[in-house]
């Protein structure tokens, strides 16, 4: 099987592909990660991760770029329900539109919208920086198995993601109010946090993904 | 709710783990890819890196030092000293550090921390305000580790930072540094105030109270350490447990409880 971690020029993608190496291993899984440029390797894969870090924008372009990758990506997540996971950026990208530096369009891959992080409290900096608890909504999700709320998860974020359908919120994060930490719909899941950033809890997780088959 | 992070750094030269008393007479501490999986396991929230030679020899030893932590290490890694140009920044990211750290190219260069937001996003920037007191109440920016004046107020130069997409302060009090008589408190209360970013409170740390009063009375979002943890003098977990005691709240569970914690 392989693993189609999507490279389109967003930050540093070693670290995803040495955490689900690690991860694989730890499964004992016969999986392969790789780190793609290319549509193809998505058509061949058993799971498809999406990274970003940066700006909701300046991620869209990034794709785009691309010759046929986002074609890809709706093919193989859409039409064929290959198991998706986005991570920050890669999960605010499922949404219907984004509103950071102006409105953009997004997937509408899972309805909702990118906005700005408004914590009423001033003495909460923006961006929402470091190891906060997940508050689990569904914890019988498989992405979720053996996470307990109260986990400490990594996050580095200004914007966030507000499902229309509350049913697709699998965890929240309290900054100032809930905060989406994990989104899902059938075969797509999205973490705000970084899992490949979250030590223990992290890998479980990405474990967790590696071994969904929804 | 957000936790506040314990982060120590290593000062790093030629390959090997140093710290210095305000950045002279350096004491070898080890290999750093051993000590940040001693700290990683330990349950330090972020590690650092400073490259503390960078400015004047090859640099290409700290790559390799990153690359190799972060092929073990799941946990988030600050790399700084001598980051100049778009593609130290680019080489760094690539070798595996989330976040670099920048000080006198910002400081000769502004623009050069907006390209930089622009180019990998706010959220790997960390601008290194290191400054000395230079009158009662106001704060210089110096460089090159501490050696050099620049005339900049401080607060003025983080607000201009932040304004320029730096994602977080690393503030660290030049007049402290090495010296373990506690953070520069009235220096990081009014950048920490005067921003939205996070700031580090840095430089100066010799007790665990010296932490408690870095976040409690400088208001800093974490706090980064350098002697206490790798001369034993503290364990990771006993300043997770005195700023809990302190009625500050830290991470508890890294590593080995997943469940809850």
């Amino acid at each position: 099987m392989i693993v189609a971690i999507v490279d389109y020029g967003s930050g540093n993608l070693r670290s995803a592909a040495k955490a689900f190496e690690r991860a694989v291993r730890e499964a004992e899984l016969a999986a392969e990660v790789r780190v793609t440029a290319d549509p193809d390797d998505l058509d061949r894969a058993g799971h498809i991760v999406l990274p970003g870090v940066g700006a909701f924008a300046d991620c869209r372009r990034g794709l785009e770029a691309l010759p046929g990758m986002v074609e890809a990506l709706r093919r193989n997540v859409i039409e064929r329900g290959r198991p998706f996971l986005g991570i920050c950026v890669g999960m605010q990208l499922l949404a219907d539109i984004g509103r950071e530096h102006g409105d953009h369009p997004g997937f509408g891959w899972i309805g909702g919208e990118v906005a700005a992080l408004a914590p009423a409290d001033p003495a909460l900096k923006v961006p929402h920086m470091g190891w906060n608890e997940l508050e689990l909504i569904r914890s019988d999700h498989p992405l979720l198995g053996g996470i307990g709320s109260g986990a400490h998860a990594y996050f580095v974020h200004s914007f966030g993601f507000v499902c229309a359908n509350p049913d697709h919120l699998l965890a929240t994060v309290d900054y100032g109010g809930p905060v989406s930490a994990v989104i899902g719909r059938d075969n797509l899941v999205g973490t705000q946090f970084h899992p490949e950033k979250s030590q223990a809890v992290g890998l479980r997780l990405i474990g967790n993904f590696l071994a969904w088959r929804p | 709710m957000l936790k506040v992070r314990i982060i120590p750094c290593l000062d790093v030269e030629g390959g090997r783990v140093v710290k210095g008393v305000r950045f002279v007479d350096l004491v070898d501490a080890g290999d750093p890819v051993e000590q940040a999986r001693v700290y990683d396991a330990a349950g330090a929230d972020e590690l650092c890196f400073l490259d503390i030679t960078a400015s004047h020899e090859n640099r290409d030893t700290i790559l390799d030092v990153v690359r190799r932590t972060a092929e073990q290490c799941f946990m988030p890694l600050t790399v700084g000293g001598g980051v100049r140009t778009i593609e130290d920044i680019r080489r760094l990211l690539l070798a595996g550090a989330d976040k670099v750290s920048i000080n006198t190219a910002a400081v000769k260069m502004p623009e050069f921390v907006a390209e930089a937001a622009e180019k990998f996003g706010s959220q790997c920037i960390v601008v290194s305000v290191d400054a000395k007191t230079a009158a009662p109440g106001r704060f210089e920016i110096f460089t090159h580790g501490g050696r050099a004046a620049t005339g900049i107020d401080a607060i003025a130069w983080a607000k201009r930072m932040v304004d320029y997409g730096a994602g977080e302060l690393l503030v660290t009090s030049m007049d402290r540094d090495g010296t373990q008589v506690g953070f520069d408190i009235p220096l990081t209360r009014a950048i920490a105030d005067a921003v939205r970013v996070p700031v580090i409170a840095s430089g100066g740390v010799g007790s665990l109270d010296h932490l408690v009063a870095g976040v409690r009375d400088a208001h800093a979002s974490a706090v980064l350490a350098a002697s206490i943890f790798h001369f034993g003098t503290f364990t990771i977990a006993e300043a997770k447990a005195h700023l809990r005691r302190a009625g500050i709240a830290v991470r508890v569970d890294a590593g080995s409880a997943i469940d809850g914690g």
